[in-house]
């Protein structure tokens, strides 16, 4: 098997306002390949986003990343541990953007209203490569023809607020792989779009995946879209990933009570034809209230009195690339064994 | 049920978090606060100081109007705490007043042996208590002659009344007027702010611009032109109700914002588009969920609003066109240390400064503690 | 962008109609008219004055007619630059005035530049290092500068410049230049005056932009774009500086509406205290004597003053926003 070029090892990210403690991310593991998609899928509010800020490290106070390893492999093949890596040090500045570039959740807000967006872009790219202003801006337009904005050499001097939704998250793209970096992760990059502007996003980056070799991180609580593009999934809930797997073995056989109930949610899967669509009972519990044991214990419709809820159920095995963390399937892999 | 015997630790904090998921806003604005030392040391103060307000004629030693011109600036006293044979008996030593023959002017000097022992509870000159009660009981006086011969805990002024005394029923004026401001300010905040943000559209268009038009005007000189232009034989009740009004004419604005702003949030907020489907009447929501909801919020503008409407009369008294003697207030009472002159020569007038400062920088304080505590991400 | 123009001129129009008409207000509100305290005057100095020389001075002012009448014949002779006569000094009101209009835009205008020049840089400090030691100082001096009101500073600074120092920090000018005409070295002599009294001036004003500085880089710094320039490398201090503060610089700069007629209004009273030549301490002076189109002149100057400094400073604004160039919003 090859080497993955990202590999999250037991991330531990915790906010720690005034209130309490908020564990976003408790322990969640996931390996990338170069040239492959790993979608993330969960409900709001799991995790996700703060996982992939923890890979960065960027984090926003109160909250750090407190334990595990991210585990980059750099072009020169050298292994750095992200997590242990000062947050603020020139090598990880360099890796941001430079070796993994980062499409936000929000086009709207994530771009300033106060610079053009040429002006943003070229900052992006001669923090990482010596260009002069000019041939950056050459660079900048050529960017922006490469992910399908028309007329690049106007558009590249308007402000964010001049673009339609679909293009600032075009510019986004184009701002992530400045530096052409190997790894992109993007964080719900349609959710706040149209639908064909959705499908258009999405093609995009798929298109871009291909002609550059990338190693994409998507993620979205969106199944339909991790079915039409991701290679491998991650389930993820209350900040652990509850299972993992090639995304043929999780939509065909998915393992995990969540998983389960997650895809009976989507209208086309598994649900028969005019049959109410399910919803996940109960929801999900207060950051500040964890429950203890299985995290999905409250809203699970197998749950084992004295068992889930008494301790952190094992990862366990189903094949060579299947895990799920439920104490449903620890007994038949110690049997296996 | 199994949850029941879960771990000790845990079942604690949920107990917590259930709490917290109840509390309705004012009690989660109160926890807030609570957590904010400094606002709630600043609260207790304002009450202090309201204290004071209230008992001003049972805290004052001696009359505040009564003048002597043989007591004319006479320093602050020392307090003697304790006496020769080390028993605690606080006194101070009477004043022996003597002419300057160079220089003319009055000069005292303590009289070790004539001491005069402060004592409590003793009768004074006569007041109503709470506008009700006549009574001539004063907390401090001296036990034996009458304390305006002997008595001047902060000195005296230059027609030799009692600064302490005044400085009680000054506080009493002021913070008052303070009260009596907002309380208009409010009224027409609120009713403005709330018709701008409730029904939108040309009406707050309007108010918007009217707000903004004031705002932009500068308010000392326009509130002098006004307080000047009060006839000069209007009683102390008039003019201070004048100035009262002119100075919650300028001081609405902030708080038809605050309103206004939280009409407007609310308006688009969940719980009051369900009321709304649920065929609940308009004032119904506003009484039962809206007011409710923003009453921290206001609470907050309030205690913010004050220090500036005493800013304001004390400004105006100070430059002799707001309260005028023989009305009492920081104010007024500030107007004598108005000159270099006066200040050398009586430093002590200058103490005034000390309870405008404190009491300003509490309602700050607080103000802001409960901004924070109503609104901590706004 | 011509329309946000318009929109402002007309605010401004309007203010300044709103503040002319307190002022008629002002100058009508003593009771008598302005006929009664000249013929008061003219007998306190001996001379008699006939009813029917009353009644024809009041034809020549227009004084038996409705008050808006009045109002419009005064506003037009107000527009024409005649704003009546000073009863107390017999002069014309602009005569008497004079210099200490100017002098007023001075102090006031020094003390908006130490106002922003302290609170830009110490607003930013205390947003990036939230709760930090000097986040607290600053935050609790700024407390205290909104707390003192200004003349009680100014009146503190001044009984301790004279009992410390030997000091008599009043005044604008040394004596020797006091009344000279104006030349270098007079005005060289105005600067070194300017300082404490622009400083007493601005520290309240100081301490509020503070707060609004800090709260408004505290929200920008939440934002989604500060990450978005994190995420593609940039060094954290050039991230704050280049697109959070510069966001935070609008509302900041928009202060200067608000600022103005509080830093003018200050001016007024601390000019009493420090006895500065402004227009304060006439203004003063001249409502205790009832002087009203004296008085009603500094009032309605200074709040023409204010609104056209309003709107300069929105132009800046406009100018400076690139979203009001391209005319989204206000
Ligand atoms: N700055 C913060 N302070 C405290 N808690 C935070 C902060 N940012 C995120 N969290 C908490 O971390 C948890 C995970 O948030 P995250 O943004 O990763 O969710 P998400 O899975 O990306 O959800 P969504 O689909 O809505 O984007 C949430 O419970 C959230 O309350
Ligand atoms: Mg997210």
């Amino acid at each position: 098997m090859v080497e993955p070029i990202l590999s999250v090892r037991d991330l531990v990210t915790y906010f720690r306002p005034e209130e309490g403690v908020v564990r976003a991310v408790d322990g969640a593991s996931f390996d990338l390949h170069a040239g492959r998609t790993l979608g993330i899928v969960g409900e709001s509010g799991c995790g996700k986003s703060v996982t992939a800020r923890s890979i960065l490290r960027i984090v926003e106070r109160p909250g750090r990343v407190e334990g595990g390893e991210i585990l980059l492999r750099r072009a020169d093949g050298r292994v750095v541990d992200l997590a242990k890596l000062d947050d603020k040090s020139q090598e990880m500045r360099n890796i941001r953007g430079g070796a993994i570039g980062y499409i936000f959740q929000e086009p709207m807000s994530s771009l300033s209203a106060f610079h053009t967006v040429g002006n943003q872009i070229i900052e992006a790219i001669r923090l990482h490569r010596k260009l002069t202003a000019k041939e950056a801006r050459e660079r900048a337009i050529e960017l922006l023809q490469l992910v399908g904005i028309p007329q690049p050499q106007q558009r590249v001097d308007s402000y964010s607020f001049e673009l339609s939704g679909g293009l600032r998250q075009r510019v986004m793209i184009a701002l992530a792989l400045a530096a052409e970096p190997g790894i992109l992760i993007a964080d719900e990059p349609t959710t706040a779009l149209d639908v064909t502007t959705q499908a258009q996003i999405l093609e995009l980056i798929r298109r871009l995946q291909a002609e550059r070799h990338l190693a994409v991180i998507l993620i979205t609580h969106d199944m339909g879209v991790i079915a039409e593009m991701a290679d491998s999934v991650a389930v993820m809930y209350l900040g652990k990933i509850v299972e993992s797997g090639p995304v043929d073995a999780i939509f065909h056989a998915p393992r995990h009570p969540y998983t389960q109930a997650l895809l009976r949610s989507i209208p086309s899967v598994l649900a028969a034809p005019r049959s109410r669509l399910a919803t996940i009972a109960g929801s999900i519990p207060h950051p500040y209230a964890r429950p203890p044991g299985c995290p999905y214990y409250p809203r699970c419709h197998s749950f084992m009195a004295g068992v889930c809820d008494k301790s952190t159920p094992p990862v366990n095995r189903i094949d060579a690339a299947h895990e799920v963390r439920c104490f449903l399937y620890g007994a038949a892999t110690e049997t296996a064994a | 049920m199994s949850g029941a015997v879960a771990d000790q630790a845990v079942p604690l904090v949920t107990a917590a978090e259930e709490k917290i998921a109840i509390a309705s806003q004012l009690q989660l604005t109160w926890w807030r606060l609570r957590r904010h030392r400094l606002a709630v040391a600043s609260g207790v103060l304002v009450i202090l100081f309201y204290l004071v307000a209230v008992f001003a004629d049972f805290l004052a030693i001696t009359s505040p109007h009564a003048t002597n011109s043989a007591r004319s600036y006479i320093p602050p006293q020392t307090i003697h705490w304790f006496d020769e044979d080390g028993s605690f008996k606080p006194h101070v030593y009477a004043l022996k007043g003597r002419r300057d023959m160079r220089t003319f002017k009055l000069v005292y000097a303590p009289d070790p042996s004539d001491k005069r022992y402060l004592a409590w509870f003793v009768e004074g000159y006569g007041y109503e208590l709470f506008g009700l009660i006549a009574t001539k009981r004063h907390l401090l006086g001296i036990d034996r002659g009458v304390p305006e011969d002997a008595l001047f805990l902060l000195g005296t002024d230059q027609l030799g009344r009692d600064v302490w005394s005044r400085l009680m029923l000054a506080t009493r004026t002021s913070l008052t007027i303070g009260l009596v401001g907002v309380a208009l300010s409010l009224f027409l905040g609120v009713l403005l702010g709330g018709i701008s943000g409730l029904y939108g559209g040309a009406i707050d268009t309007v108010i918007q611009r009217i707000i903004e038009v004031l705002r932009s005007i500068p308010t000392i000189p326009l509130w002098m032109g006004l307080a000047a232009a009060l006839p000069n034989d209007w009683s102390v009740i008039q003019v201070y109700m004048a100035i009262t009004v002119i100075i919650s004419l300028i001081g609405w604005t902030e708080l038809a914002r605050v309103v206004r702003g939280r009409f407007l949030a609310l308006r688009e907020e969940d719980f009051v588009t369900a009321a709304e489907l649920a065929g609940a009447s308009r004032l119904r929501i506003i009484f039962r969920h809206m007011v409710p909801s923003f009453m921290s919020h206001i609470i907050a503008a309030i205690s913010l609003a004050l220090p500036a409407m005493i800013i304001s009369e004390t400004t105006l008294s100070f430059l002799g066109l707001g309260l005028r003697p023989p009305a009492i207030s920081w104010g007024v009472l500030l107007q004598d240390a108005q000159d270099i002159q006066a200040l050398a020569l009586a430093p002590w007038l200058l103490v005034v400064a000390v309870p405008v400062i404190v009491v300003i920088l509490a309602f700050n304080f607080l103000g802001d503690g409960l901004r924070d505590a109503a609104d901590p991400y706004g | 962008m011509i329309a946000y123009i318009v929109r402002r001129l007309i605010l401004a129009l309007l203010t300044i109609w709103a503040i002319s008409v307190v002022t008629f207000v002002i100058i009508q509100l003593p009771p008598g008219d302005f006929v009664d305290a000249y013929i008061v005057q003219l007998s306190a100095s001996g001379s008699v004055v006939r009813f029917e020389e009353a009644q024809a001075l009041r034809q020549l002012y227009g004084l038996d007619q409705p008050v808006w009448v009045q109002y419009g014949k005064w506003i037009i002779r107000v527009v024409q630059g005649d704003f009546g006569a000073s009863m107390e000094w017999n002069r014309p009101v602009t005569e008497v005035i004079g210099d200490r209009l100017w002098m007023t835009i001075v102090i006031s205008f020094a003390a908006i530049i130490i106002t922003w020049g302290i609170a830009l840089p110490i607003g930013i400090y205390s947003a990036v290092r939230q709760y930090s030691f000097a986040d607290y100082i600053f935050t609790f001096v700024g407390f205290v500068g909104i707390a003192v009101p200004n003349f009680l500073l100014a009146l503190i600074i001044m009984y301790f410049g004279f009992k410390l120092f030997d000091l008599n920090i009043g005044g604008l000018f040394s004596s020797d230049y006091q009344l000279a005409p104006w030349s270098w070295g007079k005005v060289w002599d105005l600067m070194k005056h300017l300082p404490l009294p622009a400083v007493i001036l601005a520290l309240a004003g100081t301490a509020q932009l503070i707060r609004i500085m800090r709260a408004n880089l505290l929200d920008e710094l939440r934002r989604p774009y500060v990450t978005t320039a994190r995420a593609r490398g940039l060094v954290e201090w050039r991230a704050v500086m280049k697109y959070p503060v510069r966001a935070a610089l609008n509302p900041f700069a928009s202060t200067i509406g608000y600022l103005l007629p509080f830093v003018v209004s200050g001016s007024i009273v601390i000019s009493l205290v420090l006895s500065l030549p402004t227009v304060g301490p006439l203004l003063l002076r001249a409502l205790l004597a009832q002087d009203m189109f004296l008085a009603g002149t500094i009032v309605l100057l200074l709040g023409i003053l204010t609104v056209i400094g309003t709107f300069i400073s929105d132009l800046i604004l406009m100018w400076i926003d690139p979203r009001i160039r391209a005319g989204m919003h206000e």
